[in-house]
């Protein structure tokens, strides 16, 4: 298991070139992917081409944090010259002529990108099988569904199969697949990151951030794509991570107020979910924080009011899809047959059903009763988060009531998958940051995920309990057995 | 329960052309998130303001342009369906004789 900071490590005392470790990654990508279907597409030559000028930059004593290290972007961050699909038909062929923010900060010190990553399409669903391309599959159980919708990441980073992995979360799409695919995963504040260059789904709730093989890599990736950008009107500057501050470690905990909210442990989960969350809790109360039980009354709102407001903003976003200017376009007799045709064929069926959604409580009529309350109720669970976050520092809770699910459990019923994320919405909704890391296994061997919360633009205080956590406990060094075991050290 | 003629007419608006087992299969789909998003009416919202975005912003006026070069015209054009070369090629939208 390399990390972003060991690999970092070894490329300044010049134990391995980038070049090395790029094909070394490649070597076993090409060897595993065909099982897991976590790349979309494996950008040999450009990786190369990148590693070989990070390994110039590093013999000019170039010394940037990510500079020569390997990783893997979400396939909804376009990239330029390199295919960007969104996991959609309609994007098949997609080569953007710009980068994403985020990504050109990530060019410009160096890191190299591996390829682009599997996803639901649009970034819409919670097991990646909504891909256009065909699902992901866990590399705990290559049954079982990876999560989603940043299934390929976290599929891609728990197989090592690169340093760390670019997602985004809009409703839990980073949190709930890093739990079931037993990786660290922390969705930023709204605003802390660049939108730039990520194909929008719901334009108030997108967030873009990392999946990574620790808490100190989650530090060190967003440290490298945080801040203000001109080009994100939403964008905002707050007081950078300061990665070091992390090796505070177990002072983090002392007098740290941790709430536990009731309303996240429920009848229907997973028994050993909530065991393995319960120990993970007395655990940090173990090492000096104070847990108390808080109240977050709104928590069963989370649901109805996402699935309103995100559609009804996705069926705005995806209007652009027209097959005028670039994607799929398949020909009618008049414009509007064309664009009707166009979309028909080119969106899958959950973007279809949330567009139509989307449609419907957007239209006259229905416009108040469905978006305008929706967007009410969404006043009320950020309130819940403010009035809870007076009382305690950081709020602990699990991240997905069950673990891994099998390929095809919940396809024919939209609500069952929707309640996949019952846990990880209200934070998108609160517009506040999250961070899933392992916290043990239950009796089939999958990952259980801890979800630290905290208030907006605390990512700083969560990250350092996080790694506090995995100082102190070895959950998050587990790995899956692929049976496969060349190249990376 | 939403009728085949509702989900007609939302997927009109939406732009998309539906198969008639995709019009019966959302039809039922729909109905049943809709009838799931209902507990939101039974809420009490009075005096409470929407929030459209979670952050403290407000319209502030543009400090002037700073200029840079434009996509280069090749760059805009790499993915068009249909192109030659200077423009998009696209349908009519009107008829010659409007």
């Amino acid at each position: 298991m390399l990390t972003v900071y060991a690999a970092r490590e070894r490329l300044r005392r010049r134990e391995v070139s980038a070049v090395e470790l790029t094909r070394a990654f490649l070597e076993r990508i090409h060897a595993l992917n065909p099982r897991l279907n976590a790349y979309l597409t494996v950008a040999d030559e450009a990786a190369l081409a990148m590693a070989h000028e990070a390994d110039a930059r590093i013999a000019r004593g170039d010394d940037t944090p990510l500079l020569g290290v390997p990783i893997a972007i979400k396939d909804v961050l376009s990239t330029r010259d390199m295919r960007t699909t969104a996991g959609s038909k309609i994007l098949a062929d997609y080569v953007p002529s710009w980068d994403a923010t985020v990504i050109a900060r990530l060019r410009a010190m160096g890191a190299v990108f591996l390829g682009k990553l599997n996803c639901d399409e649009f970034a819409m669903g919670s097991s990646t099988e909504n891909s256009a391309f065909g699902p992901t599959r866990n590399p705990w159980d290559e049954t079982r569904v990876p999560g989603g919708s940043s299934g390929g990441s976290a599929a891609a980073v728990a197989a090592d199969l690169c340093c760390a992995a670019l997602g985004t979360d809009t409703g839990g799409s980073i949190r709930q697949p890093a739990a079931l695919c037993g990786v660290t995963g922390l969705k930023n504040s709204y605003g802390r990151v660049s939108r730039y260059g990520l194909i929008a789904f719901a334009s108030s709730l997108d967030t873009v951030g990392a999946l990574t093989k620790d808490a100190r890599d989650a530090a060190i990736m967003l440290r490298a794509m945080e801040g203000r950008d001109p080009c994100d009107s939403t964008s905002v500057e707050v007081a950078p991570i300061d990665v070091a501050a992390l090796e505070r470690g177990l002072d983090a905990l002392r007098g740290l107020r941790i709430g536990v909210p009731a309303e996240y442990f429920t009848d229907g989960m997973q028994p050993d979910v909530e065991q393995r969350v319960r120990e993970a809790i007395t655990h940090l109360g173990g090492l000096g924080a104070e847990v108390r039980e808080i109240r977050l009354p709104r928590t069963p709102l989370g649901l109805p009011v996402y699935y309103i407001i995100a559609p009804a903003e996705a069926s705005a976003n995806l209007a652009r899809f027209d097959g005028v200017k670039y994607g799929l376009r398949v020909p009618g007799s008049d414009l509007i047959e064309t664009y009707m045709r166009t979309r028909g064929a080119g969106f899958g069926a959950e973007v279809k059903r949330r567009i139509m959604l989307g449609t419907y409580a957007l239209s006259a009529g229905y416009y108040d009763a469905y978006y305008i309350r929706a967007q009410k109720v969404r006043t009320l669970i950020k309130r819940d988060f403010e009035q809870a976050f007076t009382q305690v520092d950081v709020i602990a809770a699990p991240v997905s009531p069950t673990t891994a699910f099998p390929l095809g459990a919940k396809t024919d019923d939209p609500i069952q998958m929707y309640l996949a994320d019952v846990f990880t919405l209200p934070v998108s909704l609160a517009g506040i940051c999250g961070i899933s890391i392992p916290c043990g296994f239950d009796r089939d061997g999958l990952p259980v995920g801890l979800q630290l919360i905290g208030p907006a633009f605390g990512e700083q205080r969560v990250l350092e309990v996080a790694h506090a956590f995995q100082q102190t406990t070895d959950f998050h060094l587990a790995k899956p057995k692929l049976n496969h075991e060349p190249g990376i050290a | 329960m939403l009728t085949v003629a509702e989900v007609e007419r939302i997927a009109q608006l939406a732009r998309l052309a539906l198969s008639e087992e995709e019009k019966a299969r959302y039809a039922r789909q729909l109905s049943a998130i809709l009838d799931y998003a209902a507990q939101l009416a039974e809420l009490d919202v009075e005096g409470i303001p929407p929030t459209a975005t979670v952050l403290a912003v407000h319209s502030v006026m543009r400090e002037g342009d700073d200029v840079v070069a434009g996509l280069p015209r090749t760059d805009a054009l790499r993915n068009a369906p249909d192109t030659d070369g200077v423009s998009f090629i696209v349908q009519a939208t009107f008829d010659d004789e409007d």
